[in-house]
């Protein structure tokens, strides 16, 4: 690989390997302060070029890494931060052994964690950034690590995707922390958000899980909040798990720990305004 | 025609947790998750002491349970027929 960037997300190190300059620069500005790996790096992610001669003819980013998905679809090289990113998805949805993997946003106040999970476009990964920059430490938007054995969850702040709409409430965030705007994504537009630097100094922190919620966006719902039974919960959160049937019993047995012991809620919402109103008042009672 | 046996997974290689009302297992030989609702883990317990057809396996439950059904026998050989699609009991 011509170029190397290496990354340190939480407690996870990647070394992600490009053979065009481009994506590796984008990746070094938008994790501008992050850490450096002081160890070897548990996930590669490499950016290839489709064939060889696409490396100068409209060139196309194939992702590969220790985990290979034979049929992903290779992105313009203009996309490579998003190329990056669904090469760190990949690497940890696919090898990823330490935690149960959970696909969720999370924050966290005074020590302990608010955990959001919901199907793509319910809105998890816009209200985690966005607690994120009112008063809450963010601690990711795409993935929660619980930790096998004591129940904590641990951070994996990479840059938030904001997407869409969602892209109008951060207009006062600092733009050194945006990335560039990335049209004709899978998603649509995407802009990434590098966390604030309390999030980037505490990645190493765990915290105690205390609140699970279910959140669900639609412009026509009334706000409501629904309690979720823990069963519910279970079945929900092995949905949201991409590594809940390789861990085994480890990974029942966590999970079967979190929900039993963490309350967890359903909220509807039509405007962030809402979301973080029922979040806010959800929290002060669990 | 004799009523069939059903046996089950010894109770060391099931994990039980239970939640709301339901019960989570763990079955260790597939690593498949199950959501049962009684009487289903009260049969899974009642062929721990050994293959058993419908109507001893009543017997067995009823020592601590009340079954209510006009006909547990029946009941309780449509539940044993949905564990065994599931994977969980096996005819002897």
């Amino acid at each position: 690989m011509n170029h190397v960037f290496r990354l340190q997300v939480g407690p996870v190190a990647f070394r992600i390997g490009s053979e065009w300059r481009g994506p590796v620069a984008a990746l070094r500005r938008l994790y501008a302060g992050y850490p450096e790996p002081g160890r070897v790096c548990d996930f590669t992610v490499r950016l290839e070029a489709q064939r060889p001669w696409r490396r100068w003819l409209r060139p196309s980013v194939a992702i590969r890494g220790d985990y290979v998905l034979p049929d992903a679809a290779p992105l313009p090289l203009a996309l490579g931060l998003i190329a990056a990113e669904m090469g760190m998805n990949l690497q940890m949805a696919l090898g990823q052994k330490r935690f149960l993997l959970l696909h969720a946003a999370s924050v966290e106040r005074d020590g302990r964690a608010l955990l959001m999970t919901g199907h793509s476009g319910a809105g998890k990964s816009t209200l985690g950034a966005l607690l994120g920059e009112r008063g809450w430490r963010f601690m990711g938007d795409e993935f929660a690590l619980l930790d096998l054995e004591r129940g904590l969850l641990h951070p994996f702040p990479r840059a938030a995707s904001l997407k869409n709409e969602s892209l109008g409430l951060f207009g006062k965030v600092d733009p050194e922390r945006l990335g560039p705007i990335l049209e004709g994504t899978p998603k649509g537009i995407v802009r990434h958000l590098r966390p604030n630097a309390e999030a980037v100094a505490r990645m190493g922190e765990p915290a105690r899980p205390v609140l699970i919620l279910f959140p669900r966006f639609g412009r026509d719902l009334e706000p409501a909040v629904r309690e979720v039974g823990a069963a519910e919960a279970f079945m929900r959160l092995t949905q949201a798990s991409t590594n809940y049937v390789a861990l085994g019993e480890r990974g029942f047995d966590s999970l079967a720990r979190l929900v039993g012991s963490v309350p967890a809620r359903a909220i509807d919402y039509a405007d962030c305004a809402q979301a973080e109103a029922l979040a806010d008042s959800l929290w002060r009672a669990a | 025609m004799a009523a069939s046996l059903y046996a089950a997974d010894r109770p060391d290689s099931l994990s039980f947790v239970e939640l709301d009302g339901l019960t989570l297992l763990y079955h260790r030989r597939s690593g498949l998750t199950h959501f049962l609702a009684p009487p289903a883990p009260q049969i899974l317990a009642a062929l721990a002491a050994g293959p058993a057809d419908a109507a001893a396996i009543v017997e067995r439950i009823g020592a601590d349970f009340e079954i209510e059904a006009e006909d547990p026998a029946a009941a309780i050989a449509a539940r044993l027929a949905e564990l065994e699609a599931a994977g969980l009991v096996w005819r002897t």
